[in-house]
């Protein structure tokens, strides 16, 4: 379906079902949770097509799959940098709300009732947690309930038949929360009961399949969407969660900065030693993000050759520079060079260069790769 | 009418947006903002940012490795 006649389709809905809502009555508002995916951009404008106000929010976590935080890396430069919230609220024609829940996801990672998933993933956890400020935001606001992109039986742990109800419960949004793809499937609302919205227009879908929010894109006219295959959140990612255990499992607690966890987006890990670890920029976009880090860690680069900068994260003592430097010249032009002059600075800007031969890569044990 | 600066360099998207956000909660309608910007996207996200809540992108540019907006802030009513 075009763009014209998707819009005919959704002004001849409007004017058919809401004329009445719109003139005679209160015009309910509703917040929906916008990750940037199909499945909330098609519970919105569902809800949108009842005549209700629709507003989106997105939490900002920190573990968000950003395709800025991609873009760090010189190679992805050519990749859309488009924020896939923002870009799903401009097709839906309403207001975006991006909240920073840093400080307060840390409570839900580093103690999740519901346990991990696969990985370091909370996300029945995380859910909750989600719904639970957006009940904040309608309270703050003046709205009227909260929307979901949920389907039963979709994910392994926060959208299965048993677990959807935790996260009304736990949240305190009980029956003001609706999930319009999946309604039909599930207790009717407070939405649904009242008549702010109409059951039968809502969706019984169910399971892993994708094919019936394909189908209800299409009607819409949708034909581009974000589809990211592991969920929008670094916390699914195998790689990423190594990293971040890594990095609990060599502090002296389990706690963590902004900093520290983009970090673990950037370059290769290598733990050579367990009181410190290096961190090497793959390419020059990455060379440059970690340059934002120099007044914090001891880095190197090489002054003889071109390479990457790396940075040190840990207390080295004069043996583990030499190491750390025999590393990183490892990874530069000079790798197989008989020596290679490394500057290493510490983060008050002393400095000395190192004359190393670089590590062969045969020395490297493939377990001090993080 | 006031001008305002907001740096957001070294952040990383969304963190410009959200600081933008911020930032313009607190101004009057017809106040100018003007955002810097390290994060090439910016010049992507700020802008779209803009248009969904109304607010007027007066000028968007990249020069060397900084992004600069300049924002006009509308206000607009949501229903009752």
């Amino acid at each position: 379906m075009g763009e014209k006649s998707a819009l005919i389709c959704y002004a001849a809905r409007l004017f058919s079902h809401s004329l009445f809502d719109i003139f005679m009555s209160t015009q309910r508002k509703a917040i929906s949770l916008i990750s940037g995916g199909l499945d909330s951009m098609l519970s919105t404008r569902v809800i949108m097509d009842q005549g209700v106000h629709v507003e989106g929010i997105n939490f900002f976590t920190g573990f968000c799959v950003e395709g800025h935080t991609h873009a760090i890396r010189k190679k992805d430069k050519q990749k859309p940098k488009r924020n896939n919230a923002l870009w799903v609220a401009e097709q839906l024609g309403i207001k975006l709300h991006i909240v920073d829940v840093i400080e307060e996801y840390k409570e839900v990672l580093l103690n999740p009732a519901h346990g991990y998933g696969q990985n370091m993933n909370p996300c029945l956890d995380c859910k909750g947690f989600m719904v639970r400020k957006a009940l904040e935001w309608i309270q703050q606001h003046d709205y009227d309930f909260i929307i979901t992109g949920e389907v039963v039986g979709q994910r392994p742990m926060s959208q299965r038949r048993d677990t959807m109800p935790v996260i009304q419960r736990e949240s305190g949004a009980g029956d003001l929360l609706l999930r319009p793809l999946s309604a039909l499937n599930l207790p009717p609302t407070k939405p649904e009961r009242e008549g702010w919205v109409r059951r039968e227009e809502l969706y019984d879908f169910s399971g892993r399949s994708r094919k019936p929010q394909m189908a209800l894109a299409a009607q819409f006219g949708f034909e581009d969407y974000s589809q990211p295959a592991g969920g929008c959140c670094f916390l699914t990612d195998k790689a990423y969660s190594d990293k971040l255990v890594d990095m609990w499992a060599h502090r002296s607690s389990r706690d963590y900065e902004l900093d520290d966890i983009m970090m673990l987006k950037v370059g290769r890990h290598l733990r050579p030693r367990p009181h410190f670890k290096l961190i090497v920029a793959r390419e020059e976009g990455e060379s440059r993000f970690l340059e934002g880090y120099r007044k914090q860690f001891t880095h190197l680069f090489s002054s003889s050759h071109s390479g990457p900068l790396v940075l040190i994260d840990g207390e080295v003592g004069e043996d583990d520079r030499l190491l750390a430097a025999r590393i990183a010249a490892r990874f530069g032009q000079g790798r197989d060079a008989d020596e290679v002059d490394m500057e290493i600075t510490d983060p008050d800007g002393q400095s000395e260069t190192l004359k190393v031969q670089p590590m062969p890569a045969s020395e490297i044990p493939q377990d001090w790769y993080v | 009418m006031s001008e305002h600066q907001l740096d957001a360099r070294r952040l990383l998207c969304p963190m410009p947006v959200i600081r933008v956000q911020e930032a313009i909660e607190k101004l009057d309608a017809g106040d100018i903002l003007q955002v810097s910007c390290t994060d090439p996207g910016a010049l992507q996200d700020v802008p779209a940012w803009c248009r969904v809540h109304g607010h007027r992108i007066l000028s968007a540019a990249q020069t060397g490795d900084e992004v600069h907006i300049r924002i006009e802030v509308i206000k607009q009513d949501t229903p009752a």
